[in-house]
């Protein structure tokens, strides 16, 4: 057993490694973040803060918020938890339109120029990139959204043909996240409007085979408040970051108003 | 930062067209107010009618009415695109491309009209 000389031998390594590691080194790119905060225990005025950030080619915005709340600004608060686009937590405006923040790759921005991010509109600010979601899920259980099915429950399975289930497939994939709603120009101005995701809800089970509640949902949103406030404007569809059809959607639910009252 | 206010939501043609839609659809409905009142004087003096109207071929009316047939214009066009939205069902799908086809009807008779128009009005209205 030999006695090695350590203490001359161990940084020589360190460096040795950063020279010849071979994988290269990850490029980096240098931001500029913006984010509207809003903070009622300090200020009734919302403002803005900024940050210079270095990210990476694989980092999203929301990494770019998690790098300034761990470790520039634990006061920093938005929501998230999946950060993979699944729990629709995370809405907010990039770049003045509604995004998931864990969707949105840095590097497809134009990182010339400042990356603004903003809470959504039309619900009330609660605390920097937090609204209160209430009035968005007010809408959503008023279009009662589970199935209702009158005729005894079977033993196996309530079956259902293939094209019966393709006629509300792309509603079943709504996370809930209130990118939609709060994109609508309606929305922002009339509060008490049901709102693109409601429909959307409602859609997946009025156009289900299996259901019996087509026509109670289809008064509900026969309503003033109801799909007539829906102007076209598309930003749902735009917004909608699991690529639902919603205008198509809430179109559907108006001609099914008209031809049930017909 | 100094910038206290939000910024605007970024929409698409789809939400600028809604906003000129109801801009244009107000603005001819007040024109359209206006137009009933100076019409109606017919039936109290028609020489005031007369001199009301003649405002009418004054240079900058030339300009009005231009900008009162661009709203109309683009309100009606864009009114069968916004009905086809609602009853086409392929219409959401489309919206976009019937949007740059408004936009290009628009172009083409709005060339129409104004080269008409001017005319008109350098030839000094002869038959009107
Ligand atoms: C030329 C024939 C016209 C057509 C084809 C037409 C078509 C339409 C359509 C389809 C809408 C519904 C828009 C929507 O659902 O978002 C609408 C809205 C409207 N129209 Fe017209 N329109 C015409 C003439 C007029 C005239 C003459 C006036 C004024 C007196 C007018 C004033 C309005 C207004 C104020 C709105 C409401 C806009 C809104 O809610 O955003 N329109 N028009
Ligand atoms: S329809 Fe799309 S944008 Fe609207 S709440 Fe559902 S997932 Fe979000
Ligand atoms: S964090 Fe779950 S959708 Fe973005």
């Amino acid at each position: 057993m030999s006695t090695p000389t350590k203490e001359a031998a161990e940084p020589a390594s360190k460096i040795d490694m950063k020279e010849s590691g071979g994988g290269g080194e990850v490029p980096s790119f240098e931001i500029t973040l913006q984010v509207r905060r809003y903070d009622p225990e300090f200020s009734d005025e919302a403002r803005w803060d900024e940050w210079q950030l270095t990210m990476y080619g694989t980092d999203r915005v929301l990494d770019a918020l998690h790098k300034v709340k761990w470790n520039i600004d634990g006061s920093l608060t938005f929501r998230r938890s999946c950060a993979h686009g699944v729990c629709g937590s995370d809405a907010m405006r990039i770049n003045g339109r509604n995004r998931l923040a864990c969707k949105v790759l840095l590097k497809d921005l134009d990182t010339s120029k400042p990356i603004m991010v903003e809470p959504i509109k039309g619900l009330p600010v609660e605390k920097d990139l937090i609204v209160d979601m209430e009035p968005f899920f007010q809408s959503y259980r008023e279009i009662m959204p589970f199935m209702v099915n009158n005729s005894p429950a079977p033993t196996a399975e309530r079956l259902q043909s293939p094209e019966d289930r393709e006629r509300f497939d792309d509603t079943t994939k709504c996370i809930l996240c209130a990118a939609c709603t709060s994109s609508c120009p309606v929305f922002w101005t009339d509060g008490q409007y049901f709102g693109p995701a409601a429909i959307v809800n409602a859609h997946r089970f009025i156009f289900d085979s299996r259901d019996d509640a087509g026509d109670m949902r289809l008064e509900v949103l026969n309503d003033k408040e109801g799909v007539w406030r829906c102007r076209t404007t598309f930003n749902c569809t735009d917004a909608c970051p699991r690529g639902i059809e919603v205008t198509k959607a809430i179109q559907e639910v108006k001609r099914a108003v008209l031809t049930r009252s017909m | 930062m100094t910038q206290t206010k939000g910024t605007l939501y970024k929409g698409s043609g789809g939400m600028w067209s809604w906003v000129g839609h109801r801009i244009t659809g107000v603005g001819i409905f007040f024109f359209l107010l206006v137009h009933v009142l100076d019409t109606s004087l017919v039936r109290v003096s028609p020489e005031a009618y007369d001199a009301v109207i003649g405002a009418y071929k004054n240079p900058i009316m030339i300009i009005g009415e231009i900008g009162l047939v661009g709203a109309i214009v683009f309100h009606a066009f864009n009114g069968l695109r916004i009905i086809l939205v609602d009853f086409w069902s392929k219409g959401t799908r489309y919206h976009k491309q019937m949007l740059w086809a408004v936009m290009g009807l628009w172009v083409i008779v709005m060339i129409g009209f104004t080269a008409r128009h001017v005319m008109l009005f350098l030839d000094g209205w002869g038959g009107f």
